[in-house]
């Protein structure tokens, strides 16, 4: 079987450490081995292989940069390449590892009691214990602040109301990070399989991440203990500092999808035949196309590199992760589209990984921040002036009724 | 069980390869090397016969700064330390030469056990295992697929696979220098936290008179056989490709067979 060579035009390798290619490297090879050769039937069948999770907890990825509890410990730029590793193989895995070690483990980890930290992180590292992040709404995307999922504090416990959509892991999960609305502020709190009133159901008709599980959670006055709230969770913004991390991740995860669409297509122009024997390869069209594709993987790697060295001395800013993000992205959705017609019919059956990736990516680029939304938040940074919201409606009465006064 | 794993750093298999401008090697620019197959294997079993029975893994590499990089994955895979022949008089060597360092470096520490591959990827003479074992006076067993350390690890029980699929089993005294070949098991994945582990583990680069060698005695300077020329053969003049439809293929290749080469 081909084992995936990596792309590295401009000796991106130079900048990472021993350590991290010894990282990469070992991921590489067990997408290569247990991935790769099972991901388009389980893409077919819309099933995650959830027989994989062992080994993904033996070999470390699941929270992999935390150093307590006997983890890894690993640097974000190391971090960052298991990410692309592992979407190189599939966007719903990477989606399944992001989910688990950076909107669980890590605001257990962060903003959590030393009993939650004890009682969830070994498990979930070892891939015993699953987790899933419930802030999106079915109304509330973009915009979470608006939510209507709220906890009200009933003695000594807390009566959870509402509903979350677009969950990762959500019916698999042993334990949902959910975010409600509560008189102090929106707070996570831990809601455990099994309590009553509390349900999750599958997503089905996905043509995207069919790899990975989604569904939608339900709270019906699901009563949870009060030591289950995560206690230093204080407002929306500790939930978006989990966002930034799994984003982070995106921005290098992306990256992989892109390349395994580049080196499909690379690799299928010069053996693809047209013209009198020769490889499709030597038409400049073409050409054209593998190009641009390793042009922008080029810089996305650069990018991506910066974000992690910048993450790892603190000094990454939210838009920095929104620009990561948004870039990437946007070149793993235009390999996919280049690789596709230079594949031709080829294409669009799952013989080869294109047309998979093509299909995850949508989600990717609407997930976790719109890229239109991390746009705005580029906007905003460099023009000090927040264009998310139009004016509301009693903002726009007012305004009218002074044209009129001048009138 | 202190085990000695003899690795050899290979071109990457996937990679295309190119000639050297002097004919006499492959150009080694902008090639990723990795660890042998058949030398994964053996690192495997000896991580696998050292959990089972105790004691450690050592490993030893012969090779410019590169092969750092092989060793310092077999610490992340679990060996408890490496020995790095890293003195360029080492290199350019045979597999007597070769063979000759890699014994002398084993012979300097006590070992139950070596273990190391048939076969390297790239040269592939298949002889540095058996140059080892005479250097040591130990016994050896060649392209090995089961092995066994008996009770009292004073023996080893050995299958290894011969011609036309015909296997045999034997019995070696240890210490004894066995090589395996890819195949024989399934070579463990580098945890993230053996990686972060393996940066902690020691290297040791040891020079031809660390090991009691003078400069004549190792490398290029050592060798009894001289390169000529390395190069890629012709085509085949005379191969006939068939195409088209497989049956059609097969029946065509059937009739050349009989009528042409007369070997059926």
């Amino acid at each position: 079987m081909s084992r995936f060579a990596g792309v590295d035009f401009l000796d991106i390798d130079s900048l990472l450490t021993e350590e991290e290619r010894l990282v990469r490297e070992s991921v590489r090879s067990f997408v290569d081995d247990r991935i790769v050769p099972i991901i388009e039937e389980c893409h077919r069948e819309a099933r995650f292989p959830i027989e994989l999770l062992p080994k993904i907890g033996e070999l470390g990825l699941l929270g992999a940069t935390i150093t307590e509890y006997d983890l890894p410990g690993l640097n974000n730029v190391a971090y960052g390449l298991i990410m692309q590793e592992l979407e190189r193989g599939d966007s719903g895995l990477r989606s399944f590892v992001s989910v688990q070690g950076s909107l669980v483990m890590y605001p257990i980890h962060t903003f959590g009691s030393k009993e939650q930290r004890d009682r969830w992180i070994p498990p979930m590292a070892a891939g015993d214990a699953i987790g899933c992040f419930g802030l999106t709404e079915p109304d509330f995307g973009s915009n979470p602040a608006g939510m209507l999922t709220n906890a009200k504090r009933v003695g000594n416990e807390w009566l959870l109301n509402g509903a979350k959509q677009w969950i990762t892991n959500g019916s698999i999960a042993d334990v949902a990070v959910v975010w409600a609305r509560t008189e102090d502020g929106v707070r996570g709190f831990l809601v455990e399989k099994g309590t009553p009133g509390y349900t999750a159901t599958d997503q089905h008709g996905k043509f995207s991440l069919r790899a990975s599980i989604t569904s939608e959670l339900g709270f019906q006055d699901c009563r949870i203990p009060a030591e289950n709230v995560l206690p230093k969770t204080v407002g929306l913004k500790n939930a978006l500092m989990c966002l930034n991390q799994a984003r982070y991740g995106i921005a290098w995860g992306a990256l992989g999808a892109a390349m395994d669409c580049y080196t499909t297509a690379l690799e299928y122009s010069k053996e693809r035949k047209q013209f009198g024997g020769q490889p499709i390869a030597c038409h400049q069209l073409v050409q054209d196309k593998l190009v641009w594709m390793i042009s922008e993987i080029t810089k996305g790697q650069l990018l991506a590199v910066q974000l992690g060295r910048m993450k790892d001395e603190n000094r990454l800013k939210h838009q920095h992760v929104s620009l990561g993000k948004r870039n990437n992205v946007w070149v793993a959705r235009e390999c996919a589209k280049l690789a596709r017609e230079i594949l031709g019919a080829n294409g669009i059956v799952d013989d080869y990984p294109v047309i998979r990736h093509m299909l995850n990516i949508e989600s990717v680029y609407t997930y976790e921040g719109t890229h239109d939304i991390h746009g705005l938040v580029i906007g905003q940074a460099v023009t000090g002036i927040p264009a998310f919201n139009p004016p509301t409606v009693q903002a726009q009465a007012a305004a009218e009724l002074t044209t009129d006064k001048t009138r | 069980m202190k085990i000695a794993v003899c690795m050899k750093q290979v071109p990457d298999t996937e990679a295309s390869l190119r000639v050297r401008k002097d004919s006499l090697w492959i150009d080694e620019e902008e090639l990723t090397f990795v660890i042998n197959e058949s030398d994964g294997y053996a690192l495997e079993e000896a991580l696998t016969i050292a959990e089972k029975t105790g004691g450690e893994v050592v490993v030893f590499s012969l090779g410019g700064e590169r092969v750092r990089e092989a060793l310092r994955k077999a610490l992340a895979l679990g060996a408890a330390r490496a020995v790095h022949l890293a003195d360029p008089a080492f290199e350019g060597g045979d597999a007597l030469a070769t063979g000759r360092a890699l014994a002398a470096a084993i012979q300097a520490q006590q070992f139950d056990l070596v273990l190391t591959g048939s076969q390297s990827g790239d040269a592939g003479f298949s002889s540095t295992g058996s140059v080892i074992a005479g250097f040591l006076g130990w016994p050896h067993a060649w392209l090995v697929m089961g092995l066994e350390v008996e009770d009292g690890k004073k023996a080893a029980k050995v299958t290894r696979e011969m011609e036309s699929g015909v296997n045999e089993i034997v019995r070696l005294a240890l210490p004894a220098v066995i090589e395996v070949q890819a195949g024989i098991n399934s070579p463990r994945y580098a945890s993230l936290k053996g990686i972060m582990q393996a940066k902690r583990k020691e290297i040791a680069a040891v020079t031809p008179a660390d090991l009691g060698l003078g400069a004549e005695e190792v490398g290029a300077a050592a060798s009894l056989l001289e390169t000529l020329a390395v190069f890629f053969p012709e085509s085949g003049k005379g191969a006939e490709i068939f195409e088209g439809d497989p049956a059609d293929c097969a029946r065509q290749l059937v009739e050349k067979l009989r009528k042409e080469a007369r070997v059926l």
